[in-house]
């Protein structure tokens, strides 16, 4: 079958990113021909500025190299310039005659400066900063000239600015407003940057409106004139009042424009054979000037390019960074905001460090940091997430760190770490090889530089600190991951959106469930299929198949793989109470099968470690115990302290409830490990604080605390709720942890999920609805009916788990 | 290098695999959802990880110990990492899986 063609009018990152994101969905649908103006492979334009400033080379910043182009049989033509579509025949001529035909069409012309109509705009060493070609005019310009003036005080102005002055030119800022950025700060911080770069030798003239550019005898430039009155020196000039769509030819081409082409949430145009996607587009009256918004846009177009008609674009929120050496500046958002909003501010003016927060209804809606930007990526993923921040509101001038990170205290400043320091404590990875991949690579996202560097990748504790790295390497470049991220590269659809739909078509098996979402790869992989297993048997309790291949293989063979492939075997001590029997069992196995090491767990149980995996069934069956379960997504241990049986302390039965709570939730799969803990009185032996529930008798009763968490970060359990029983507190531990495994993402603990839902909800599902509780009380108890043993039922069915048995030959 | 019988092919789980044990060393037999059967030796170019006890999807097995993505049909380690194992050819004659070692 003869293939669809796809033209693509720029070569730029937006025209080029909807490429690659095709090419991964739909890599055979089309013949691709790529038109760019300029004579270069597609490059990462937003840096730019770092090799004005010496601190990049061209060669650096490409990102896609012409063999990229060809190994993917995509044809490109470079330094032509696109003049006319003819939308009757479908064809694209480019002014050197070249000429390509489409079934598709995408126009991904970006934008240009805007060159206001001053007298002299058209002279010798007036320019604009758009491409390679200005940069390297500049850089040469600054080997021969002295004075350069920059019109206009905005982000790429002042990045001009200072690249100039690096090149040891002698740099005259511009600006009509009062502050500069003003698109960006608000005054205080406008005031504050200014310091800065004055600092760094730059000269401002604010309030500054220019009249005429005066050029020599010989066409250059030589100085300007303002409307207030006065003239300086000028060799060089650089305009960067603003930038315009560039629409042009699509215009010419009859298609409909307004400001830029005007183009709906599928980034259509109002030809349905054409698309249209970056800075060159108007969607829903507005047109994007950096790089993230562009991406988003780029995902969108593919999906429906390759016919999979799922995404739409909304539009985007953005933040932006400055890319000055030395410099920390961030904003984001509304951050002026109006008399609905609240301000929270910190300004210290001699220390450099100015922070504002806009908030209205308990969100953020914009803010601004200068001097200290180390939270930015934070702030901002709680102004996209649109999270209330009143349980936090005290803390929140103060950044992450105050919200108790131990062990990371103090660690997670990306900005002042050197480049030796380790970011990724489980891969060895540290900070400079990461910068080093974001520049050379051209990576954008946390998943890119995970896949390509291995950061964050394993236990995941170091994500927020790549984000940072991500953040200031990229500056605006940088889009933080929307919260509704997709579960992993084999399908769109994020954690909720998968649940919803296995809830509403009762997927009961992982094909169905794939082939009914339109999963991209024919059977997932090692991330998403764990997950999509647990939705569909929390989902579907008794109705739903349990695909064993679909598990780790400790969930899969009921041990704990080890480093050398052997396994730990952990039996079930209910309450961390044990006997002589139990104990002289547990030795006799140690014994037979000479086991390594025999050790105490921090869940108070015993653990035969070192054990080969055809030595388990046997094992299993001298043992006689059920399975601990310390090697699954699921009830872990109960621990507890002595009580009031023994203890002269002891206010309360904390063993025996213990023991009662591990029997009830026996054999329970949860989104992750599940810990529970039961001490007797506030003396808190049992360590309750940091367990997912957290239980500590009272003379009166039973306080129970939730989401507490001893791992990677600790997290002391909240205060859910005070009760009188042993009953009560089964059933309010039962429906917590049922509407837990409901409702949370696989791989959240008890903790990620509150953080995301709030306390305040899991109260009122919990406590104010006592209807709802018991339902979903009840609900786990059905889905643990007649759970059985496995250890129990491997060793009575040896011969249908031949998974455990070596073929010798 | 001789064919050595191992198993019948439904011994093997779809997306599962099988441990084989010469006199020298284990091979891993992995069998694909569609019914292709590779073997490759059971060490993770990495630390050694037991690569038949990995999650298998398409024609990759990702390593227990520490997620590394191996290519079952040219034993390589998937990008970023970098490594190999060694392949052993095998066929499927009757319904009977077949290896071929030394």
């Amino acid at each position: 079958m003869q293939k669809m063609k796809l033209v693509v009018i720029g070569n730029g990152m937006a025209g080029m990113r909807v490429v690659e994101e095709l090419l991964k969905i739909s890599p055979d649908l089309y013949d691709i021909t790529v038109f760019g103006d300029e004579p270069y492979p597609n490059y990462n334009r937003i840096m730019l500025s770092p090799v004005l400033a010496n601190e990049q080379t061209i060669d650096d910043i490409i990102l896609n190299t012409r063999e990229w182009y060809a190994e993917n049989n995509i044809t490109l033509h470079t330094n032509a310039r696109v003049h006319k579509i003819d939308r009757v025949k479908r064809v694209a001529i480019a002014e050197d005659g070249t000429t390509a035909e489409y079934d598709r069409l995408l126009i991904a012309t970006g934008s240009k400066p805007f060159m206001p109509p001053i007298p002299g705009k058209d002279l010798e060493g007036v320019l604009g900063y758009r491409d390679i070609k200005d940069t390297n005019d500049m850089i040469e310009a600054a080997t021969k000239y002295k004075h350069a003036v920059v019109i206009g005080g905005g982000l790429l102005g002042l990045e001009a600015a200072n690249g100039l002055k690096i090149q040891g030119m002698d740099v005259t800022v511009i600006h009509r407003n009062e502050w500069l950025l003003e698109k960006q700060l608000d005054k205080a911080a406008g005031i504050m940057l200014q310091k800065s770069l004055e600092a760094k030798g730059l000269k401002f003239h604010l309030k500054t409106n220019t009249d005429t550019i005066i050029g020599n005898d010989e066409g250059r430039v030589s100085a300007i004139r303002f409307k207030e009155g006065f003239e300086i020196p000028a060799d060089l000039v650089v305009l960067t009042v603003g930038i315009r769509p560039n629409y042009a030819l699509a215009e010419s081409a009859g298609i409909h424009c307004d400001k830029g082409i005007v183009v709906n949430d599928t980034m259509q145009t109002f030809d349905p054979r054409v698309y249209a996607v970056g800075e060159c587009v108007n969607h829903r009256g507005i047109s994007y000037g950096l790089v993230a918004p562009l991406f988003e846009m780029a995902k969108v177009c593919a999906t429906h390019l390759a016919n999979f008609g799922i995404g739409s674009y909304k539009g985007s929120v953005t933040s932006t960074k400055l890319k000055v050496t030395g410099i920390d500046l961030f904003s984001a958002g509304d951050f002026t905001g109006g008399d609905d909003t609240e301000e929270i501010v910190l300004h210290d003016a001699v220390g450099g460090v100015y922070k504002k927060l806009v908030i209205r209804d308990d969100k953020i809606i914009g803010g601004v940091l200068y001097g200290d930007t180390a939270d930015g990526a934070w702030y901002f993923q709680m102004l996209r997430d649109g999270k209330p921040i009143h349980e936090i509101r005290d803390h929140l001038m103060f950044g992450q760190d105050s919200l108790g990170n131990t062990g990371h205290q103090g660690q997670d400043k990306a900005a002042a770490m050197t480049d030796e320091m380790e970011v990724c404590g489980c891969n060895g990875v540290c900070k400079g090889t990461i910068v080093k991949a974001i520049q050379a690579d051209g990576l954008f996202t946390l998943d890119d530089v995970k896949k390509k560097t291995k950061a964050g990748s394993s236990c995941g504790s170091c994500t927020g600190l790549v984000e940072q790295i991500l953040a200031s390497t990229l500056g605006g470049g940088y889009a933080p991951p929307s919260t509704a991220k997709s579960i992993c590269a084999c399908t769109d659809h994020s954690h909720e959106e998968v649940r919803e739909q296995v809830r509403k078509h009762k997927y009961l098996t992982i094909p169905d469930a794939m082939k009914g979402m339109e999963w991209k790869t024919p059977n997932g992989c090692a991330t998403c299929r764990p997950a999509l297993n647990y939705y569909l048997i929390s989902s579907w309790p008794h109705e739903a198949t349990d695909d064993p291949q679909s598990r780790f293989i400790n969930e899969r063979v009921h041990a704990n793989i080890q480093k050398d492939g052997t396994y730990s075997v952990i039996p079930r001590m209910y309450g961390g109470v044990t006997n002589p029997d139990q104990l002289r069992k547990i030795a006799d196995v140690a014994d037979k099968y000479q086991v390594p090491m025999v050790k105490l767990t921090g869940g108070q149980r015993i653990d035969l470690l070192g054990v080969k995996k055809e030595d388990l069934t046997n094992m299993w069956a001298d043992l006689d115990m059920p399975s601990g379960y310390a090697y699954g997504k699921s009830i872990r241990t109960v621990k507890t302290c002595v009580g009031s049986e023994f203890c002269r302390f002891g206010t309360q039965n904390s063993t025996q409830l213990g023991i009662d709570i591990e029997k009830a939730f026996d054999h329970m799969w949860a989104p992750h490990k599940v810990k529970f803990a039961v001490s007797a009185c506030p003396r808190n032996c049992a360590e309750s604080g940091i367990k997912d529930v957290g239980i500590i008798g009272v003379d009166s009763g039973w306080e129970m605390y939730v989401g507490g968490n001893g791992g990677i970060k600790t997290e002391a359990g909240q205060f859910l709720c005070k009760v009188k029983t042993a009953e009560e507190v089964l059933e309010y531990s039962g429906a917590f942890i049922q509407i837990y495994r409901e409702e949370a993402r696989y791989l959240d603990r008890t903790v990620h999920w509150i953080e995301r839902v709030g306390l305040e909800y899991v109260k009122q599902r919990v406590l104010e609805d006592a209807e709802g509780r018991k339902a979903a009380y009840e609900r786990l108890l059905y889905a643990l009916q007649g759970a059985v043993d496995p250890w129990a039922e491997r060793v009575a069915k040896r011969d249908e788990h031949k998974e455990f048995e070596t073929i010798e030959i | 290098m001789a064919w050595k019988e191992i198993c019948p092919l439904t011994d093997i789980p779809k997306l599962g695999s099988r441990v084989v044990r010469t006199s020298t060393k284990e091979i891993g037999v992995f069998r694909t959802e569609t019914d292709s059967v590779f073997a490759i030796n059971n060490l993770c170019p990495h630390k050694k990880g037991p690569l038949s006890q990995g999650i298998v999807f398409g024609e990759t097995v990702q390593c227990p110990l520490h997620n590394w993505r191996i290519n079952l049909v040219s034993g390589k380690a998937e990008e970023p990492d970098e490594g190999e194992t060694t392949c052993y050819p095998t066929k499927i004659e009757n319904g009977i899986v077949f290896l071929e070692v030394e």
